[in-house]
């Protein structure tokens, strides 16, 4: 293929992934592994932020925040212990791609671990992996028992002076010690619950030090910038969301997988390499990344998946987790469960969250019940509007969002879930009055009930 | 490496020695000396615990607030925070059923439902967090079910003690807990050779297995799942690649701070 014609996938991160035994290090040396490690110990640390700056990298973990500004921002001095602690927490419904890279190409992640250590001055790297990770955390302590032998950790680094302890830490179950601060405190050996911001982690995190918390596709994407440069990366994405980035695509379609392909591809184009929709059966609603993002429907099929495309069509880029679902799915169905899934992860640090999900969820069990009424759309885009943006953490955000899309695409369908009830009603016939099933009746009013 | 810091004096397990004897404690030893402040090793003791106890007694959180310095009820407070913490005696193996939105609709919740009657009866189907059998004896088998469990691509997945089983159906699942209750040990799809949940526990605190050989057959265990590497043997087979990366890209000259 010529060099100038843009393929639909740009394997960077995936493309060892072929490679028997592609989580070894003599197979990762082989393919230039360790290679931007090198060339950035010899360079000073402000030249490799600069360069991922000057990449446009941004985070992957779901906020899209720039890696080399966030960098940036640690100080220059060294009073305090400067740490870096990797998100491997992958737990947003959906996302499925941190995992598999962790698995198939560990040593990308320490190898970006090095270099971002080294830019941030950085002496202990912490790795924090959801606990149900089993088999990554196994390949990572065996990558950075290879990369100590080797060299490329401990002290003073192939000769450069520079020191690197890193330590693979489990969690323990629990979703919101993927929000960076509760991270941070869950490392701490505490409750995993958010901490209020400011002050940011560059200056207050692990243990009051300045720290920086990124994901790992973030920071295994960091050894092809050094080695590659930013005209490289710009060459694939869009001018604000540039590079390549892995789109998981799950659920309803021939052929689900991990597919690496430039930021601002469409499920169109996603779906053309999938094989299509499973059976045929047509796409009816989908998430862009993750199940914290607003859904979309058949209407978004060239919406282009990146930062300002999602975010301009109503949604958000997120994971790029892709999960579809065809007719056969109920929405509100859909959005029960994951409503149910807020609910059981709500940390319950604050009210709007910790009640309001409580009160979303039952409502919906009762409306997929058969038992709901009309008014209970409205009472649920009520509860809605008290926990979107009034929640101490993102994740009061996050749990609104399929409902709210939900019920903005697919109304009829949570009308017709209450039609059912209301000519029974009127001829007498009152539903059984026994509770939900696992409701709690004696608890409080929902938020913003209508009296 | 730093010293291990934050123990309380003298160091030993007194109230709690006849469960959790000197090599726990040496390995608990280990643990806090991986991190700069001995806190931080809670949540690898808490694992620690189970790989002991197969769940979190008091008397495994005391041992935890003795090692660390900390109090029962700081202990506690972590203990019951997470869901991968069993407050009962988990079975020879804990099977983990994802139940989330995908997998769900792909058949989830449906595995889960048998697994339940099969496990328990049709009429009192097994709970979440049950076990069937005896704790402690082999075949016994916990049953929970788990939120998305990072494989949707494999959809329905469940877990047998944290390793995945993959692109599961109603009769796979029961087959697989059928023959863990005979005592067997299938291989998973992606993951090491099964061992047990205690022994899991302790590779969660940390602690990978001292003989060479086992360590390696355990990390090398397969994970090349055909889902997984779709995309990247898609653009194999069409020869589409990213750009070449120009060799030899100078960094960017900074001014020296
Ligand atoms: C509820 C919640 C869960 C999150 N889970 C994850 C996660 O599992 N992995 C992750 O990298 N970021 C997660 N994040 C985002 C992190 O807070 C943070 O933005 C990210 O780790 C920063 O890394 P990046 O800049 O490299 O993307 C989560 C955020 C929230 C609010
Ligand atoms: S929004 Fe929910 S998860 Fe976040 S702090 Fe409040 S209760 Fe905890
Ligand atoms: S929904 Fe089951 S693994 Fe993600």
């Amino acid at each position: 293929m010529s060099t100038s014609e843009k393929a639909p996938l740009t394997p960077v991160l995936t493309k060892r992934w072929l490679s028997p035994q592609s989580w070894r290090l003599e197979t990762y040396e082989k393919l230039e592994g360790y290679t931007a490690m090198r060339k950035a110990l010899s360079a000073a640390p402000e030249q490799v932020i600069q360069m991922v700056k000057d990449a446009g990298l941004r985070g992957r973990g779901g906020a899209g925040f720039p890696a080399g500004v966030k960098w940036g921002f640690m100080p220059k001095d060294e009073e305090k212990p400067h740490y870096l602690v990797i998100n491997a927490d992958e737990g947003e419904p959906g996302t499925c791609k941190d995992i598999p890279l962790m698995m198939a190409d560990p040593h990308a992640l320490i190898e970006g671990c090095i270099i971002a250590a080294y830019a941030m001055r950085s002496h202990h790297c912490f790795i924090y992996v959801r606990g149900e990770a089993l088999h990554p955390m196994r390949r990572l302590h065996a990558a950075v028992r290879e990369a100590k032998q080797a060299g490329y950790l401990g002290h003073d680094i192939l000769g450069s002076g520079f020191d690197l302890e890193m330590t693979v830490h489990a969690g323990a179950g629990a979703y919101i010690c993927g929000e960076e601060t509760a991270l941070l405190d869950s490392l701490e050996g505490r409750r995993g619950q958010p901490r209020l911001k400011p002050p940011f982690p560059a200056a207050s995190g692990l243990y009051a030090a300045p720290t920086t918390v990124n994901n790992v596709e973030t920071i295994a994407t960091v050894p092809s910038i050094i080695n590659g440069g930013s005209d490289w990366f710009r060459a694939m994405g869009s001018e604000k969301s540039p590079g390549p980035k892995i789109y998981s695509v799950s659920g309803h379609v021939e052929r689900p997988g991990q597919y690496e392909a430039p930021l601002g591809t469409t499920l169109r184009e996603l779906l053309e390499m999938c094989g299509g929709m499973k059976d045929g059966i047509p796409l009816k609603f989908w998430t862009p990344g993750g199940s914290s993002t607003p859904l979309f429907t058949a209407d978004h099929l060239d919406v282009a998946l990146d930062f300002e495309g999602a975010a301009e069509a109503g949604s958000m880029l997120g994971t790029t987790a892709v999960q579809v679902f065809n007719e056969t799915v109920s929405v509100p169905w859909a959005v029960m469960k994951w409503t149910q899934f807020y609910e059981h992860e709500s940390c319950g640090k604050c009210t709007p969250c910790r009640e309001g999900t409580f009160w979303l969820a039952q409502v919906l069990e009762r409306m997929v019940d058969g038992r709901g009424s009309e008014e209970d759309i409205d009472t649920l885009l009520d509860v809605c509007d008290n926990i979107g943006g009034r929640s101490f953490c993102a994740l009061g955000d996050a749990a609104v969002s399929p409902i709210q899309s939900g019920i903005k695409y697919f109304r009829d369908e949570f009308l017709a879930l209450c039609e059912s009830n209301r000519p029974a009603r009127a001829a007498g016939t009152v539903a059984s009055p026994e509770p939900v099933p696992g409701s709690d009746s004696q608890a409080a009013q929902p938020v913003g009930a209508q009296a | 490496m730093s010293s291990p810091k934050g123990g309380p004096a003298g160091g030993g397990a007194p109230k709690t020695a006849t469960t959790f004897g000197e090599d726990t404690v040496a390995e608990a030893r280990e643990l806090i000396s991986r991190y700069p402040q001995s806190r931080s090793a809670l949540l690898p003791l808490l694992h620690l615990v189970q790989s002991v106890e197969g769940y979190v007694s008091q008397e495994g959180m005391t041992f935890c607030a003795e090692q660390l310095g900390l109090s029962e009820a700081e202990v506690a407070a972590v203990a019951t925070f997470y869901t991968m913490y069993k407050r009962r005696p988990c079975g020879e193996h804990l099977v983990s059923v994802c139940t989330n939105t995908l997998c769900a609709a792909m058949g989830g919740d449906a595995i889960y439902k048998r697994l339940q009657q099969h496990l328990g009866s049709e009429s009192a189907p097994l709970g979440h967090e049950d076990v069937a059998g005896t704790p402690g004896e082999s075949g016994s088998v916990m049953l929970e079910h788990a939120e998305c469990l990072a494989a949707c691509d494999l959809a329905p997945v469940l877990q047998v003690n944290y390793e995945y089983f993959d692109n599961q159906t109603e009769d796979s699942a029961v087959e697989l807990v059928d023959a863990l209750r005979r005592g067997d040990k299938p291989h998973p799809t992606r993951g090491a050779p099964l061992s047990d949940f205690k022994t899991v526990e302790r590779r969660l605190a940390g602690l990978l297995p001292e003989d060479d050989d086992e360590f390696w057959t355990d990390v090398d265990g397969p994970s090349q799942a055909v889902e997984t590497m779709r995309g990247a043997q898609l653009a194999a087979d069409r020869n589409w690649t990213a750009p070449a990366a120009p060799a030899d890209v100078p960094l960017p000259e900074v001014e020296a701070k």
